[in-house]
């Protein structure tokens, strides 16, 4: 097997890529840049920003790892709309130009990277576990030596819903969507007592701080539905306080 | 007493994050650079799959011994970054049946705990392997979080006073006649250029780390060998599966979250930084993966992407990716090309990430003369989310 130069697929369909500049000190304020490519069927916006950077600005800066949904590393705005960028194919947009920006509510810290410090500062406490039971083929053994099948979260702490949620881009106190969901799963999954983690979330920082704009459930790449799950917490607030439960 | 030395790290993939931990418990002063975001290149993008080192245990016994061993030493320091539902090889014809033997030795002679399942054991373990499956064998492979394992690694090395930059780019390396001194950086963030000095670099960069060492005129033995992965929607097996055979192209599917990954091939690229990729590898995985599980077929597709394995080999035209052993080797450039101050490790596996760093940063103790043993088989990884705190 000697070196194989080994491209993309065909057609190939030129478009425009406008992307939000950023750099303290140096590009400040922001600005748009417009870049080139030749998009291909297979190319996501990551793919492009990529050859963007490969080949007409190696400035360019975006956060990105495993390219299948998984981490939660590459998310941001494409055309107005909070996305993992790994998975958002470029012709599938339908534009020409396609807007690329950060995401919201977290502070930018440049071009496209924002700090996920402020996503955890409202997620952790909730209590972090990964890994939960596999919900899938539920009808099949478990090999010698595994309990239960596990699998991870589907949640992927990539921050869309938090950049989505009208309430989280303006109250930097309010827990946010992935946080309360995070509580809800600490409930199911039994991690940690019912009575504190209600206590934690009946607060105007927690599930009374939601206006039921519902973005969140709108935007997760994941399922997660957020929103969804802190209106179940709600109600499981108010049964807790029922005095028919005491 | 040891934080008077100063070492630099270029890349932040899994093998930096797993060095700058270890360095940092001996005692050292880091500082480690990334180009991009952390864990950008190869490490957050490959097939997830924590190995038993079932798939070398024939052909590369020495990289099959590694991952056995890190495998077990990986679940002990960061547990819940593992689905640990282990994993089956699984023969589906005559020509896979004939192998057996052949594997079962091979994970004897490495230490490899197998199983031997006949086929309706294995098709009650997973009910959407090929009805055809004529026997299953029982291996400790695991599905790991390709993100947030190396993350574990930086947080805690954060945590314990390692300064982590990414988004800083390594463009010349600061010499002294023959010894480096340092690097020459620029920032993405502001966009300024500046030095850090260094007693000692380590070129951790994997599949781009001859682009790397040319800066220094010194050569490292590295063949960036893309494979292509495909991600289909849909947990279709809760084990890892392998085929029972030879390796060869699509012939693992590793499940993780609520998706699928069937993987990958394999070719030379001449340029990390473009991978391409082939639609005929994207079909292939669709149909191979589908020998394993025929459901796969019709699964809807999450993501295709290609990743760069950093394999250790010089150019041949008669060699080929499938025949490049999986293990690492940490090169001290003095000894190869007169060049002082500097340390390139390549090759390797996510799987094997912290013996890396072990054998490197005993290269880099060594050079510096301080004396310091690895504590990273014992500490136990923080949480990833205080990287961020």
């Amino acid at each position: 097997m000697s070196d194989e130069v080994i491209g993309r697929p065909d057609p190939k369909t030129p478009v425009s890529v406008k992307i939000l500049r950023y750099k303290p000190g140096a590009i400040d304020p922001p600005r748009y840049d417009t870049f080139q490519v030749d998009a291909d069927p297979l190319m996501t916006v990551l793919d492009a920003l990529e050859e963007i950077r490969a080949t007409q600005d190696s400035t360019l800066a975006y956060r990105h790892s495993c390219h299948h949904a998984s981490c939660g590393t590459c998310a941001m705005k494409v055309n107005g709309k909070e996305v993992l960028s790994c998975v958002t194919n470029v012709l599938e947009q339908g534009t020409d130009v396609i807007v690329v920006e950060p995401l919201g509510t977290m502070p930018l810290v440049t071009d496209l990277v924002v700090d996920m410090g402020d996503f955890a500062r409202r997620y952790e406490p909730a209590g972090l576990s990964f890994i939960r039971e596999s919900e899938y083929l539920t009808e099949a053994q478990t090999p010698e030596g595994v309990d239960h099948h596990t699998r991870f979260e589907s949640c992927i702490e990539c921050g869309i819903c938090l950049s989505a949620c009208p309430v989280a881009n303006t109250n930097a106190s309010f827990i946010g969507p992935a946080g309360l969901a995070a509580y809800y799963r600490a409930m199911v999954k039994g991690d940690g007592e019912a009575t504190d983690i209600l206590a934690a979330v009946d607060t105007d920082c927690g599930v009374w701080g939601c206006h039921g704009a519902m973005e969140c459930t709108e935007a997760c790449p994941s399922q997660v539905e957020p929103g969804d799950l802190i209106m179940y917490l709600r109600r499981e607030v108010v049964k807790s306080k029922l005095p028919w439960n005491h | 007493m040891n934080s008077n030395y100063h070492v630099v790290i270029i890349g932040g993939g899994s093998t930096g994050a797993a060095i700058v931990h270890d360095l940092v418990l001996r005692g050292l002063k880091v500082t480690l650079v990334e180009r991009g975001e952390l864990t950008s290149g190869t490490a957050g993008r490959h097939h997830g799959l924590l190995h038993s080192g079932g798939r070398y245990a024939v052909k590369d016994q020495e990289s099959a011994k590694e991952c056995i061993e890190e495998n077990l030493i990986l679940r002990k320091i960061a547990p819940g970054s593992f689905e640990e539902n282990d994993g089956l090889f699984v023969a589906i014809t005559d020509e896979d049946v004939a192998y057996k033997d052949t594997f079962l030795q091979g994970c004897a002679e490495c230490g490899i705990p197998t199983r031997e399942l006949t086929a309706k054991e294995a098709l009650l373990l997973e009910p959407n392997l090929n009805p055809k499956t004529k026997l299953a064998i029982q291996v400790p492979d695991a599905t790991m979080d390709c993100w947030r394992l190396p993350m574990r690694f930086f947080a805690t090395a954060k945590q314990n006073g390692a300064d982590i930059r990414p988004y800083t780019e390594v463009i010349g390396l600061l010499k002294q006649n023959s010894t480096v001194t340092g690097v020459h950086v620029r920032s993405h963030v502001t966009g300024k250029e500046y030095d850090i000095k260094a007693d000692l670099v380590v070129n951790a960069t994997g599949a781009w780390a001859e682009k790397l060492s040319e800066m220094a005129d010194a050569r490292v033995p590295v063949r960036p060998t893309p494979g292509v992965l495909v991600a289909v929607y849909g947990r279709w097996n809760n084990m890892v599966l392998n085929r029972l055979n030879r390796p060869s192209d699509g012939d693992i599917i590793v499940p993780q979250r609520e998706l699928s990954v069937i993987g990958t091939s394999s070719w030379f690229a001449p340029d990390p930084d473009r991978l391409g990729l082939p639609m005929e590898h994207v079909e292939r995985m669709y149909e191979r993966g589908s020998q394993l599980v025929p459901g796969v077929k019709y699964a809807r597709m999450r993501a295709a992407w290609s990743a760069a394995r950093p394999l250790l080999g010089e150019a041949s035209p008669t060699v080929g990716g499938r025949d490049l052993p999986r293990t690492f080797k940490c090169f001290d450039h003095k000894e190869r090309d007169g060049i002082e101050g500097l340390v390139t490790i390549t090759g390797g596996k996510g799987t094997t990430m912290r013996a890396m760093a072990e054998t490197t940063s005993d290269v880099v103790c060594d050079k510096l003369g301080v004396d310091a043993v690895c504590r990273t088989r014992e500490v136990v990884l923080l949480p990833y989310w205080a990287y961020y705190q």
